[in-house]
């Protein structure tokens, strides 16, 4: 078996405004809507108690807001969680609220309603000051990515490589969060995780391509630029697609079978993994070119005697 | 030249065989185990004693265990069933703690890896479950250090009063401001006089003048750096032992206490779902109290007799001796400002030192005083309940604060009071700023979850890889499957605390891994469409790839780091296994799969084809 039978390089760069375009805009979007509807933060970043319980029939949501809200939580948030069966409840931390209490009076107030007292599936309770480092913390290691990735990417390649690189993968960042933001999709510390993860995993995307092109630019002596930025890309593109292929169909795995908590997750991994093939193989190769890249950048300058000027 | 070395073959033989040891114990399930340990700082466990009192215990109680294992600090027995397990609880109970109202030892059921012996002998043990696996409790606690320094300048401010007094340096006024304290003076050679004064007491103290309302001479105290830096270490070491003492009570067999950051405490209680229990165990305040002992002739017969005196208290000493103890209180711990261990300095025997704050000293140089030649007892009160830690005979009356607690005491026994008294009572106030409880039916089902996503999608990628590369593709799912092995041996060896981001990074590696092994089969076949040979193109493809794949990596491992150093929580259990994996995942893409290439294909002499599929080649 074989997909790709291309007999010739596929004139990539001719597009390579048109793509560019077609990020730019979706980028827009995306920092549209964190703009205007922002992000769906979870406990962790906000602060506050979140309780999971299971009841062995499917319960009335009304009833146990009722009896919240005569428990002194009327701002008690109740939905399912997963199945009918399951219900989720959110509270905000409040002032003059005894905080780290809360999940036994929420517990107390539920045994209170018709249908029996349910089981206790979880609890988290973050108060207001730790949520604030997680989130301090989560910028802090975006930062710590971008600026070691550059570095390496600095050292190993050019620094054009590693501008386009990362423009175009800390684009993919920002057009992930602009889905979780449009469908308000819960961002939790774990879809964090996925978000830096996708970006490591992205640029290795782009190291791949870049490899090719210093090759091809080291041993093709006849090509201009987008040439030879379309003989790289064309050489990877099988492996790019099998590979990204093979972590989607573990990603797409973990979203059937991992349940709620794994949900989110992958799907931060399910958008950024194919906005990550797009941005590294189609944005950032145009910006190698329009940075200027060229074959005598690859090729050792020739040591040419200084002579003395008279 | 598709040839490794003898020694190349049998070091990656001997490393995969290694992984395949420590993943085995994971195979083998848990069984039901009761454990004991030391439920008091003051008594430590003999392993070999306390494993032949649990052997005779069951064996007269007609119950079969499956093994009795014992580590430094707990001796574990194993049983086939929970009824099993759930009965001999009960008699090893009643073993250990013949008085269940004074529990000495922690007896508490656990579960054990069932795997052979000959495997816990090599330390090979299964993965350790995060609490969002198997269930319980998580707290993150906040040490009030502000509260502690505050404490500390309010009895600082004690010390300095009777300071000048007894230096007959006269002042007007101490006061505690905030973070400092002002002492105010008549005039500036009274300040002088005092300086000089606290500058021989203490050097924890910075001093400054003031001029303060009125032009009166103020002289401004404030703590050194290095004073807070010790003042907030000794209030964190000081909760966490006293955290340790209080968990015991709950019976948790495998508790964590751990410090995090400069003034936070993260206790773990694995399988404790009584959340409200655990809460009320952690906020409870024990005090430590000064009494004297009731040495009336007779009285102690008589309550022996059930006719305890008026104003007087039966205690059981340590040891076993009973002891009558007045009700009045002479001191109580918040004047302890410190204890510590050491040595007599006439007698050298072992001694425990403890430190009154000054208001404290004044009483007990008052106390003991008046009565020398008697006994004094020193209680832990905890739960309303009073225990006689020693009880001393005063020799001479005792000024200055330092008071010394010696006399038939064994260096391990000093070091334990002096930690039985520091532990008594909390350094400063701790608050509750993160919870998670996770139940056990959620945590077995998490695993589960976990576990399925990860082979199917381990299905999924074999499938292909095998419909694509053929026997290629056979020897990347076998490096995968390598991979795996080794990754969860890795974090079987290391004990590294597995979560359920933690399984999604194992799923996620793997996704992520398979691209080494994509990128050497793509150029092998492209080696081939330039037309190479076989064996050419295999040797080409490896090279070639390696540095595509080194690249790659490190990016990877770039941003795994950042989130191992910046992770919490979830984060850092997704991060070290991804960190991990990345690493495992260099060895088995590259050696595993290229040492079973070269089993395959180095030994023929000549290669006419080689299995990776079909290769196009462009006509023209």
């Amino acid at each position: 078996m074989e997909f790709f039978r291309i007999k010739n390089d596929i004139p990539f760069m001719r597009h390579a405004l048109v793509f560019n375009v077609i990020s730019l805009l979706t980028f827009a979007l995306a920092v549209l809507f964190l703009a205007t509807r922002g992000l769906n933060l979870s406990v962790e970043f906000t602060g506050g108690t979140l309780v999971e319980v299971h009841y062995s029939e499917a319960p009335q949501l009304e009833p146990i807001r009722q009896s919240l809200s005569a428990a002194a939580y009327p701002d008690a948030q109740v939905q399912n969680f997963g199945s009918a069966r399951d219900v989720l409840i959110r509270l905000p931390n409040r002032d003059g609220l005894e905080s780290s209490r809360v999940s036994e009076k929420v517990m107390g107030a539920l045994s209170t309603v018709d249908g029996g007292a349910p089981e206790l599936r979880r609890v988290e309770f973050v108060g207001p000051q730790v949520g604030k480092e997680l989130a301090a913390d989560g910028a802090m290691a975006l930062l710590l990515v971008v600026v070691g990735i550059m570095i390496y990417l600095a050292l190993r390649f050019e620094w054009r490589f590693s501008v386009a690189a990362i423009v175009a993968n800390l684009h993919d960042v920002v057009i992930i969060l602009g889905f979780f933001a449009f469908f308000q999709w819960e961002f939790s510390l774990a879809v964090l995780a996925a978000v830096l993860a996708v970006l490591g995993y992205s640029v290795n995307e782009s190291v791949v391509v870049f490899d090719r092109v210093r090759e091809t630019f080291k041993k093709k002596r006849g090509m201009d630029t987008p040439q030879v930025l379309n003989h790289a890309i064309t050489r990877t593109i099988s492996r790019t697609v099998i590979t990204h292929g093979s972590t989607q169909m573990m990603v797409l795995s973990m979203l059937l079978f991992g349940g709620e908590t794994l949900y989110y997750f992958s799907l931060a991994l399910t958008v950024g993994i194919l906005f990550g093939i797009y941005s590294s193989v189609l944005v950032a190769s145009p910006l190698v070119m329009w940075l200027g890249v060229s074959r005598e950048q690859f090729i050792k300058p020739k040591q040419e005697k200084q002579e003395a000027v008279v | 030249m598709n040839r490794y070395p003898l020694w190349k073959n049998l070091m990656i033989g001997i490393v995969l065989l290694i992984g395949l040891l420590y993943t085995l114990p994971n195979f083998y399930g848990e069984v039901p185990a009761v454990q004991v340990s030391s439920g008091k700082a003051t008594l430590k466990l003999d392993a070999s004693s306390a494993t032949a009192r649990i052997d005779k215990a069951l064996a007269a109680a007609g119950i079969r265990q499956t093994g009795i294992f014992a580590d430094p600090n707990s001796v574990r027995a194993r049983f086939e069933t929970t009824d099993e397990q759930l009965q001999a609880k009960d008699v090893i109970e009643r073993e250990f703690n013949p008085d269940p109202a004074d529990p000495d030892y922690v007896v508490a059921l656990n579960l054990l890896s069932a795997s052979p012996n000959w495997l816990n002998r090599i330390n090979a043990l299964p993965m350790y479950l995060g609490l969002d696996l198997r269930g319980g409790v998580h707290f993150l606690l906040q040490v009030d250090m502000p509260g502690a320094i505050t404490k500390r300048l309010d009895s600082t401010a004690a010390d300095l009063r009777t300071l000048l007094r007894d230096q007959g340096v006269r002042h007007s006024g101490i006061e505690r401001e905030g973070r400092s304290i002002a002492v105010r003076f008549r005039d500036a050679e009274l300040r002088d006089e005092a300086r000089a004064a606290i500058g021989r007491f203490t050097a924890d103290l910075l001093l400054a003048d003031r001029d303060g309302a009125d032009g009166i001479p103020e002289l401004v105290a404030t703590l050194t750096q290095q004073a807070e830096k010790t003042i907030q270490e000794f209030a964190l070491k000081q909760n966490i032992t006293t955290l340790h003492n209080r968990i015991n009570e709950l019976g948790v067999a495998e508790p964590v206490i751990q410090q995090q950051g400069a003034d936070r405490i993260v206790v773990q209680l694995p399988g404790v779902q009584d959340v409200a229990k655990a809460k009320d165990i952690l906020g409870r305040t024990a005090t430590l109290e000064v009494r004297m002992v009731d040495e009336t002739p007779g009285a102690l017969e008589a309550a022996l007799n059930g006719q305890v005196p008026f104003g007087s208290e039966l205690y059981t000493e340590r040891g076993g001796r009973e002891l009558l103890v007045r009700k009045q209180v002479v001191l109580t711990g918040d004047r302890l400002t410190d204890a510590q261990p050491g040595f007599d300095g006439q007698t050298q025997e072992p001694a425990v030192h403890l430190t009154l704050d000054a208001a404290g000293a004044r009483i007990f140089r008052d106390v003991t005083r008046e009565n020398v030649g008697k006994r004094m007892a020193i209680l832990l009160i905890e739960k309303g309940k009073g225990e006689v830690i020693t009880a001393p005979v005063i020799r001479t009356e005792i000024g200055g604060g330092r008071v010394q607690i010696s006399g038939q005491m064994t260096t391990q026994e000093a070091t334990d009071v002096a930690l039985l008294l520091r532990a008594g009572s909390l350094a400063a106030p701790m608050e509750i700023i993160e919870e998670r409880t996770v139940g056990p039916s959620l945590g077995a089902e998490n695993i589960e979850k976990g576990f399925d996503s990860t082979l199917w999608g381990f299905a999924a990628i074999a499938a292909f890889m095998i419909m694509y590369y053929l026997l290629f593709g056979v020897v990347s799912v076998v490096a995968l499957a390598a991979n795996l092995l080794l990754l969860v041996a890795l974090l079987s060896m290391l004990q590294a605390t597995l979560t359920l981001p933690g399984i999604a990074a194992i799923a996620l590696t793997l996704g992520m891994a398979i691209d080494a092994n994509v990128l050497i089969n793509e150029r092998i076949r492209e080696e081939l469409r330039n037309g190479a040979s076989p064996q050419a193109a295999i040797t080409a493809g490896y090279e070639r790839a390696f540095d595509t794949i080194l690249d790659s990596n490190i990016t990877t491992l770039i941003a795994g780091i950042a989130l191992l150093v910046f992770g919490s929580g979830p984060v850092r259990g997704f991060a070290v296994v991804h960190c991990l994996g990345i690493l495992t995942s260099m060895f088995s893409a590259i050696l595993v799969s290229r040492m079973l290439v070269n089993l395959i294909y180095g030994r023929r002499r000549k290669v006419e084809k080689l299995s990776i599929g079909q290769v196009w080649k462009p006509s023209n």
